[in-house]
């Protein structure tokens, strides 16, 4: 397991190195640069703001005076927002991202993980064909259209719940409720099914053939034996589901009015924010990095074939 | 599992006391849906109306605005102007920054230098190039000592203008000028305007600034002005989604939203009674033709294309809320400038100005063997795709070998190409940066640059705005700036589409709120109806 | 893949010939045979999925025959009747949208659109991702390595970064929608190739084609890529609807379809707005994605149920 988390740390160098790259030149290719607005800035003012930012430089240069600045964990000025630095701006997104994202994997894990079970064990009944409807609803309604309807439905016209925001400048689980629910549901969908195929597979497996032949009560033969064997698909899913909701979040953020990275990266790009972009860019590849790397540990852990 | 959708369901109903109000009567807080998160909270430094939103409560410039965004004295009690209208001397009030210290000239003559200085990134620095010296400071060719202003005295602030600018009061309101603690610059840099460093002169200060989701501000107890300042706290929140910022008005967590969609003004008026406000606004919307580029040319082609646009439908069907058909530059209600000027054509009938269309694009050399394509590039953004939409169907409709083709691209990519002159026809608006006709006139000018979007370029034009840069008298200036617009429409370098209005969204519960054509709303002349 | 072969055909019946005649393998051939009859009956036996093609097969005529023969043509704006709800009067059955344009007649045509995407798109996906993950898997070794690397790379470039940066360099238009697409949605596809061709080069006919003198590319085209083709078949149809549910997500943002081309998700970005006022102008594009998007996932189960050798 060590030999594992070393040989993909000594990966993870090059993979980090050659998004930095593919995301800064991609980013220098797109037409139109950070001030460009309704507004033309006069040649000279164009001029010494570029210059004030380096901008005015060849490419390659800008690149190694990039990299030079990341390496002592700069990530430097952000382009458009100009009172803030990068490394500001994604301390002040970084936590409503990972409590939205978390919670939402969680929910999605538990809801998903007990739905499929559920589903699965009473298979081609009646449950199994509405849990399984349901689910195929949560694929088939973007979030786009589900947020606003939530926000309609309990905000607006129930007075349940608040239709987004934090409450005022702190968290309240209130509400966090639609957002999270909201940016789940696909998972949920997609965790619930992944979850029933597994089950159904594993409880025809011969290792639980032989547990119940054994004689144990069917409730220990699921826990025990199906469920750890049938969890696996889910283990292997968790990289996508992470980046799924990672990529959800800006749709969410921008309807429940949330401060995470989803939308700071999307605006950014829009508005050619380059450093801030960049920034959220490599947030992003290490903590999928991270997270895969996790996922396969979990792997390792609950697999007995793989785990000698 | 039921179990836990239980307890989520009671915590809900146990939390929904606390629900955020959006106005709250006792303790005076305002919860503002602001249109997007600002980029800087510097006023060297901000650009944008919902940056002025809020940056316009935490200073007060030499002039400021009351109820109805009508300039009043300041930080400068009163003013002088020379015989030559080209030195101004204004007398500074007795005021406080927020940490105690006096607000001098010195600070006046500190943050206009800051604006001007070759090494501070102020984008918006062109505004004060009225300023003697001004734009060769800018560009690093003159040393900051030579820009026109100069503190005579802690009291006395001293501007020498290049021209002379009868508009220089409601400039000076403008957010670029307005004084920064010198004290408090110079020690912090540009990491002064930070919530932990940030000293003001105005009626609010900065608590709290969370990037994309609100800045929070409270009431500055050194105000000048305090005694008569109502509300005690300030959140303004960025709503991008504006569909979504008119649910949380719904659900009475906004009291304000500075903008809403037009299409909903209907179903808003009967939903939120008392809420929706419309008022003439300074904004023209409008296309520009390419002059640089053929066939725009040619002045036919252009005429044709703009006498094709059914305006009436735009402004009534798509824009709506209020919006009316522009055939003209400038829009109503600049202050001594009545009765602008108009395109010729403006009485007549849609039908009728096709075919004088048609046939004019047939002089052009177009027709069924040399059919005109072209492109109109867009924003990609609500209203603006829409409308276009409209528009290549009007100009279909002049002739079926009139193809335009639409090119729609986000905001960024679009002014790029605009203002590297990379299109046919490409859509745009413009709001003045204070009220007077001069700031939309100079749009045309040649010496504008990148600005003027349509290339236009017409020495005559250029003349008259020469002469309108000259002159004093009042009456004289809004005859030559009439001329002018006349010109300019009389040659269509540009289509004017709509004149805009503002759109918001107010909890009729607050008072103090007066709709003007600049859409400028103190939050220090604002209180709640008991 | 065509648009036709999926409405007119069960797919597996299109995909046969291509099953592998496998003159140097005599274990594949008949094995191959009877697993496609056998999947086809057990398709049949399924009424979801059944039931799912027929109303995708009618779906994709109406996108590909409506927007010619319905009454009004989609880029018509009727400035008098703007924004009104569905009528029977003038034939606005589904009424018309912001502009007064006929919503049938954007609905039709928004439903090709996407189809369009979603088909090309995954199409794309597919001939890089079957070719990426074959060679990668058949090669083994450091090729393999260094292969399944730029997959691992390109997994922690945040998929909507890379779109909108392409659509933001090359401006939006659709045929860059499906490129960009497709190129994100490869990568699932060359790792579920590459597993399967690591297991299958272990085969004895492999080894006997080796052996024969088959050169690694005959071997990969002949052998490897025909008999992947259950797995890619499933989750090129669930690829679809991921497909058209991404290009909505970019219509949200503005990058997607523009102006006067439509596709669904543009549809259903613009109605979401609009719900309050003009409801139908979100619920009805939403029923036609929701159902088209449903069909799909159910004759993607379907497949697989009928492809999957564990399930029988």
């Amino acid at each position: 397991m060590v030999e594992l988390v070393a040989r993909r740390l000594m990966v993870a160098v090059p993979t980090m190195l050659a998004v930095i790259l593919a995301a800064f030149f991609l980013m220098r290719a797109a037409p139109g640069g950070p001030f460009d607005a309704e507004r033309a800035l006069p040649p000279e003012i164009l001029l010494r703001v570029e210059q004030a930012y380096g901008l005015d430089l060849p490419v390659h240069q800008q690149l190694f005076a990039y990299l030079g600045d990341l390496v002592t964990g700069d990530f430097g000025p952000s382009l458009k927002y100009k009172d803030k630095s990068v490394a500001d701006i994604i301390a002040e997104g970084l936590p409503t991202s990972l409590l939205i994202g978390s919670a939402s994997i969680v929910l999605a894990l538990g809801v998903g993980v007990g739905l499929g079970v559920w589903a699965a064990l009473r298979q081609n009944r009646a449950q199994d064909y509405s849990v399984m409807g349901v689910a195929l609803i949560g694929v088939c309604v973007p979030p786009l259209v589900m947020g606003p309807l939530l926000q309609l439905l309990f905000g607006v016209q129930l007075h349940w719940l608040p239709t987004g925001g934090l409450q005022r400048d702190r968290y309240a689980i209130q509400h966090l409720i639609l957002p999270v629910v909201t940016l789940a549901l696909p998972q949920i969908a997609v965790i619930s099914r992944l979850m029933r195929a597994a089950m159904i597979d594993a409880l025809r497996s011969n290792a639980i053939r032989t547990a119940r032949a054994k004689g144990l009560p069917e409730a220990a033969v699921i826990v025990r034996h199906a469920l750890p064997v049938a969890l696996l698909p889910i283990v292997s899913y968790l990289g996508p589901a992470v980046a799924g909701v990672l990529t959800g979040s800006f749709v969410i953020e921008r309807v429940f009015q949330l401060p995470g990275l989803g939308s700071q990266f999307v605006v950014g790009a829009l508005q050619r924010d380059y450093t801030l972009v960049m920034g959220v860019v490599i947030l992003y590849a290490a903590l999928i990095i991270a997270l895969n790397l996790a996922a396969d540990l979990l792997y390792r852990v609950l697999d007995p074939r793989v785990r000698g | 599992m039921r179990a836990t959708l239980l307890a989520v369901f009671a915590l809900t109903l146990a939390a929904c006391g606390e629900i955020q109000r959006g106005l709250d009567p006792e303790q005076k807080i305002l919860e503002i849906g602001n249109a997007a998160e600002p980029l800087s909270l510097d006023p060297a430094k901000a650009s944008g109306e919902w940056e002025n939103n809020i940056v316009g409560n935490m200073f007060v410039g030499l002039t400021t605005e009351d109820e109805r965004a009508q300039i009043i004295p300041g930080m400068a009690t009163h003013w002088e102007i020379s015989e030559d209208g080209l030195t101004w001397t204004f007398f500074l009030r007795d005021a406080l920054w927020s940490d105690g210290r006096p607000v001098t000239a010195y600070d006046f003559e500190f943050a206009l230098r800051r604006v001007l200085d070759p090494d501070t990134i102020a984008e918006y620095a062109a505004i004060l190039y009225p300023l003697r010296n001004a734009e060769a400071v800018k560009a690093g060719k003159l040393p900051l000592s030579a820009l026109g202003v100069r503190a005579l005295d802690e009291r006395t602030l001293e501007l020498r203008l290049a021209h002379p600018a009868p508009y220089l009061p409601g400039l000076l309101k403008h957010y670029t000028a307005y004084p920064v603690p010198k004290h408090v610059v110079e020690e912090w840099g540009d990491a002064w305007i930070h919530p932990s460093h940030v000293v003001v002169n105005g009626p609010y200060t900065l608590v709290k600034w969370w990037s994309n989701y609100m800045v929070h501000l409270r009431k500055n107890p050194l105000f000048y002005d305090a005694d008569a300042v109502c509300l005690n706290q300030l959140y303004f929140y960025p709503t991008a989604d504006v569909d979504a910022g008119v649910r949380r008005v719904e659900a009475g967590e906004l009291a304000w939203l500075t903008r809403f969609p037009g299409q909903k003004t209907e179903l808003l008026r009967e939903r939120l009674p008392g809420f929706v406000r419309i008022a003439p606004f300074m904004l023209t919307q409008f296309y520009s033709f390419n002059t640089t580029r053929k066939p725009f040319d040619d002045a036919r082609v252009r005429r044709a294309l703009s006498m094709a646009i059914d305006r009436e439908f735009l402004a009534e069907k798509i824009y709506r809320a209020g919006h009316q058909p522009a055939y003209q530059l400038v829009p109503d209600g600049m202050p001594g400038y009545t009765q602008g000027g108009k395109l010729d054509w403006a009485q007549v009938p849609v039908g009728r100005r096709r075919a004088e269309a048609r046939a004019l694009l047939e002089q052009a050399g177009f027709g069924p063997q040399k059919p005109f394509r072209f492109s109109l590039a867009h924003r990609n953004s609500d209203d603006n795709a829409r409308v276009a939409v409209v528009v290549q169907a009007d100009w279909r409709a002049i002739a079926p070998w009139v193809q335009p083709e639409l090119r729609g691209t986000e905001t960024q990519i679009h002014y790029a190409n605009m203002r590297a002159k990379n299109f046919d026809v490409g859509d745009g608006g413009w709001i003045g940066d204070y009220a007077d006709a001069q700031t939309y006139l100079y749009l045309l000018q040649t010496s504008t640059g990148p600005q003027n979007w349509s290339g236009y370029s017409n020495p005559a034009y250029d003349a008259l705005m020469g002469q309108v840069n000259q002159e004093r008298d009042p009456a004289r200036r809004a005859a030559l700036m009439r001329a002018a617009e006349q010109m300019a429409l009389d040659d269509n370098p540009i289509a004017p589409i709509a004149r805009g209005t503002s759109k918001t969204l107010l909890d009729p519960r607050i008072t103090g709120f007066s709709d003007n054509i600049e859409n400028i709303h103190r939050a220090r002349w604002m209180c709640v109806r008991a | 893949m065509s648009v036709d072969a999926v409405g007119e055909a069960p797919p597996p019946q299109s995909v046969q010939p291509a099953a592998p005649p496998a003159p140097a393998g005599p274990a594949p051939a008949p094995r191959g045979r009877s697993l496609w009859d056998d999947a086809r009956r057990r398709l049949r036996r399924n009424p979801a999925a059944m039931i799912s093609l027929v109303v995708l097969g009618v779906l994709v005529a109406a996108a590909l025959f409506g927007p010619a023969h319905w009454v009004h043509p989609v880029d018509t704006l009727y400035r008098d009747r703007v924004a009104i709800p569905p009528t029977l009067e003038n034939a606005h059955w589904f009424g018309t949208d912001a502009q007064g344009r006929d919503l049938m007649a954007r609905v039709l045509f928004g439903l090709g659109v996407s189809l369009l995407v979603g088909l090309v798109a995954t199409a794309v996906a597919l001939a890089i991702g079957v070719l990426w993950g074959a060679v990668a898997g058949y090669a083994g070794g450091v090729t393999d390595m260094v292969m399944m690397r730029v997959v691992d790379v390109l997994y922690t470039i945040p998929f909507i970064f890379f779109v909108i940066l392409l659509m933001a360099t090359f401006g939006s238009n659709i045929v860059l929608i499906f490129v960009a697409i497709g190129a994100v949605e490869w990568l699932t596809m060359a790792r579920i190739v590459r597993g399967q061709a690591m297991a299958l080069k272990r085969k004895e006919f492999i080894e006997a084609a080796r052996a024969s003198g088959a050169s690694p590319l005959q071997i990969i085209t002949r052998h490897i890529a025909p008999n992947v083709v259950g797995p890619v078949i499933i989750y090129a149809t669930l690829n679809v609807p991921v497909v058209i549910l991404a290009e909505s997500f970019l219509s949200f943002l503005g990058l997607g379809v523009q102006e006067p081309l439509t596709s669904l998700g543009q549809l259903i970005a613009t109605g979401a707005r609009e719900m309050e006022r003009a409801p139908w102008l979100l619920v009805i594009p939403a029923l036609v994605m929701f159902a088209t998007l449903l069909c799909l996932n159910f004759l993607g189960d379907g497949l697989r149920d009928a492809l999957d050798p564990k399930d029988r």
